[in-house]
């Protein structure tokens, strides 16, 4: 029973996070919000008893991902543009 | 990045650093190994690249050139070392070697470090490997010049 309120709350907060990834106009607010993507993700991970697994999400997802695109960003541009 | 990054990258960096060598050393018994012990280390080098940049990192793109070579070398010779049995063989597996080679306790038991034989060197080996590939990947990125300058 608990562990499924907690697989409905972080399917929750990732389906929230990911849209927000989307809609965000401001894109390292939306590489912020795919890292949290990720770390729920881990999370849910731990939660189906997948520890190697969730390590694994939570360093390259969460960790390794977000810094590759952190550092794309300031090579590019970091507003997305209005059409 | 701003003092704030900088400085809580600088407080962050060497338990991220120690973590991920935790998860490597004790791959044989716990969840993790190389790999996924390599990852969170070549977070732990994105961290401070993201924090301080390329050139104030103080990674050099030789060494890790070098250590990931190195592991690469190492995981294969370690499997050509077993080549009197055959490929892959585990020869330090109990009494065969000097580390890591006590025999497994049966039954349910907290783990012990020191056995396995050569999956703890090849854990070492692979997680040098993806410290090394992964740290040099993101280097790189940040290394290359932007559109602007």
């Amino acid at each position: 029973m608990m562990d499924a309120v907690v697989q409905v709350v972080l399917l929750v907060v990732i389906l929230g996070a990911g849209f927000l990834a989307i809609r965000f106009k401001d894109l390292l607010s939306s590489v912020v919000a795919l890292a949290a993507v990720s770390l729920a993700l881990s999370l849910e991970f731990y939660v189906l008893q997948a520890p190697d697994v969730a390590i694994a999400e939570a360093g390259i997802g969460a960790g390794l991902t977000t810094a590759v695109f952190v550092l794309a960003l300031r090579k590019t541009r970091r507003k997305e543009e209005e059409r | 990045m701003s003092k704030l990054v900088r400085t809580i990258g600088w407080l962050l960096y060497a338990p991220i650093l120690i973590f991920g060598f935790y998860v490597i050393m004790h791959g044989h018994l716990t969840p993790g190994g190389g790999f996924q012990g390599g990852a969170v280390v070549a977070s732990g080098f994105a961290l401070l690249i993201v924090a301080y940049g390329a050139k104030g990192a103080g990674l050099k793109e030789r060494l890790l050139s070098v250590v990931e070579s190195g592991g690469a070398l190492i995981f294969v010779g370690l499997a050509f070392l077993g080549l009197g049995a055959t490929f892959f063989y585990n020869f330090l597996a109990a009494g065969g070697g000097v580390v890591f080679n006590e025999l497994v306790p049966p039954g349910p038991n907290p783990g012990d470090l020191n056995t396995a034989g050569t999956l703890p060197l090849m854990n070492w080996a692979v997680g040098l490997k993806v410290l090394a590939g992964l740290g040099s990947i993101v280097l790189l990125l940040a290394l290359f010049p932007s559109e602007e300058e």
